[in-house]
């Protein structure tokens, strides 16, 4: 079997590889505002601000077969903010773990895609997230299994920022910089915002990569919709020796005017007209 | 079987899961050991030695121990977690639950020193709810093992399975149960040690032993008590419990609270099924200080009180 090669690594040069990522992550934004729309649930702030980040990773940089999703060799992806299944089975879908049709039964009665992604039923899933906090262990014990089988997949694991008020967080971070975990990368979502507020309003966060390296991670601040600027930080081309933490500033419900920094878009869901505004303006 | 009995002839169950899981580990380089600063009271200190890169260490930190090992499963990973139970469970029960249980994860949880082993630490290091907590999820072997040799057959079957197990191990010193040579452990089956159908004792772990001894005291009575070991508390034997339920009275008997574990799933099986009369022994709260022997004899989990509990049941 030809081991599959992501884009990152085909050759092409970063204009198409931008290009690319953004028309994946304009489809993405739009099916994912749909699904909600659809199922008039979901948590449509957090899909469009994790969108760019899903992207990048699924249609650039990591490496995996999704004709045999549980492929040893695969590099793994955690979406330990759950929540945002809008993008996360959207971006599974485009990227072929399964059929784009199936996202029509979003949170429909008996459908596998439920709010919150399986492992056991969603091919691409790597386990089942929801309650936060969580993805952040997994990711590391996935990393260490990687360092001692000596293989060279990566881990990459997104948190909310909001989330990070979890200690669970906290104790996978020091066992992440105690054993010096460079396979891992985690991918903070900074929109500052969480359900019902700021994140500096409820729990202050800052100084947030200042905690990091403390922890003993190697810390990267970027713009987390400039694809051009996340693609080395995720395609592997960055070296170094610990794990790294990006903290991504995004904006919570990206792309659409009305949603834009609005808590109140966490798990809003918009109306006919609102849908047809907001589908307008995901299309520049 | 490598581990030694005491001078008592007790044994410590731990030397049978450190002593299996090192034999395995020996047979397979994907058995990995996770702990949280858990290397004395897990007795993993010759695994550790033995196994270096395989005994990872998270530190004072269960939940990230719980999905640490979730991730070592997604690698590859049999991943065997020890730590006392009381924190196992109950400081990581979400990570349980959705890591472990939901997401089915390769992931072998070890209930080190379960029950009341930590008697004079206090309610907060006893673990009695443990069983109770884990059972109602699902998609988790539960096994509690009543001497040394279950507790070998437990982990092997935990080693060979795919997907989550919970086993419970005690500290206290059980003797070694007379078995056939060809006994076989099976989860999901209960084993009858004791026969007789005047009534029937289920119990399971440190108290299989003593529900032995009750039998044989009334044996000498002339009153035939079965006694079932039911230490597969998930998936349960509802059938054995039905047949015991014939007998037309039952007492369970559990290092455990009185509910939600053996005495509450015998009582959610008889009542839907075979109504019968029934006594539950075990733990009811929050207990007080005392060694465990202590806490066991005020909860009458000893022969004498099990014994008794039946000749009361008839009586009734």
């Amino acid at each position: 079997m030809p081991m599959p090669q992501p884009l990152s690594q085909s050759g092409a040069d970063t204009a198409q590889r931008v290009a690319h990522v953004r028309t994946m992550a304009r489809w993405v934004r739009q099916r994912a505002l749909r699904m909600a729309f659809e199922a008039k649930q979901g948590h449509p702030g957090g899909d469009l601000s994790v969108t760019d980040i899903l992207a990048t990773l699924y249609f650039d940089a990591m490496r995996y077969d999704p004709a045999n999703p549980r492929w040893a060799g695969r590099d793994r992806f955690i979406l330990s903010k759950g929540h945002a299944t809008g993008a996360l089975y959207s971006t599974l879908a485009k990227a072929g773990f399964f059929p784009e049709d199936e996202l029509t039964s979003y949170m429909q009665p008996l459908s596998r895609l439920n709010g919150h992604p399986n492992r056991v039923k969603i091919p691409g899933v790597e386990t089942n997230t929801g309650p936060l906090g969580h993805g952040m262990p997994i990711a590391v014990g996935i990393a260490i299994a990687g360092q001692i089988d000596k293989t060279d997949y990566r881990v990459f694991v997104t948190t909310g920022d909001g989330e990070l008020q979890e200690g669970s967080n906290w104790e996978a971070a020091m066992t992440a910089g105690h054993r010096k975990l460079s396979n891992l990368t985690l991918i903070v979502d900074r929109n500052r915002l969480q359900q019902g507020a700021s994140t500096e309003d409820t729990v202050t966060l800052e100084p947030l990569a200042d905690k990091w390296r403390a922890f003993g991670w190697a810390v990267e601040e970027v713009d987390g919709h400039d694809i051009a600027a996340l693609l080395p930080l995720l395609d592997g081309s960055l070296a170094r020796d610990k794990p790294l933490c990006i903290i991504a500033n995004t904006v919570k419900g990206k792309g659409v005017s009305f949603m834009e920094n609005k808590a109140a878009w966490h798990h809003g869901i918009p109306n006919a007209e609102q849908f047809a505004q907001a589908m307008q303006e995901l299309e520049a | 079987m490598s581990a030694a009995a005491s001078k008592t002839g007790l044994f410590d169950c731990r030397d049978a899961y450190v002593a299996t899981l090192e034999a395995l580990g020996a047979e397979n380089n994907d058995i990995v050991a996770v702990v949280n600063d858990s290397v004395g009271s897990s007795k993993l200190g010759k695994f550790r030695d033995t196994f270096p890169e395989r005994l990872i260490n998270v530190g004072i930190a269960e939940q990230n121990m719980v999905g640490v090992g979730a991730g070592l499963a997604n690698g590859g990973k049999v991943a065997f977690v020890s730590g006392a139970s009381c924190f196992l469970t109950g400081r990581s029960l979400e990570q349980v639950k959705a890591d472990v249980a939901y997401s089915q994860a390769n992931v072998k949880l070890c209930g080190i020193s379960s029950g009341v082993a930590y008697g004079e630490l206090g309610p907060t290091h006893h673990s009695i709810e443990d069983v109770a907590w884990l059972r109602t999820m699902g998609n988790i072997d539960i096994i509690v093992p009543a001497d040394p040799w279950e507790t070998e057959q437990a982990i092997r079957h935990a080693a060979a399975t795919e997907g989550p197990v919970f086993i419970r191990i005690s500290r206290m010193g059980v003797p070694a149960l007379e078995r056939p040579e060809d006994a076989q452990f099976q989860i999901g089956k209960a084993e009858v040690l004791h026969t007789g159908d005047d009534a029937a004792i289920l119990a399971n772990g440190t108290v299989v032993c003593r529900a032995l001894e009750a039998a044989k005291t009334l044996a000498a009575e002339g009153i035939h008590v079965r006694v079932v070991n039911m230490s597969s508390m998930s998936p349960i034997d509802e059938a054995a419990i039905l047949a015991a339920a014939q007998t037309g009275a039952i007492v369970t008997a559990e290092e455990h609270s009185v509910r939600g574990g053996l005495g509450g799933a015998v009582a959610e099986i008889v009542a839907q099924h075979t109504p019968c009369r029934l006594k539950i022994l075990g733990f009811a709260g929050f207990q007080p200080t005392g060694s465990a022997e202590f806490l066991m004899e005020q909860a009458g989990l000893t022969a004498e009180h099990i014994a008794a509990s039946v000749r009361t049941l008839l009586d009734r």
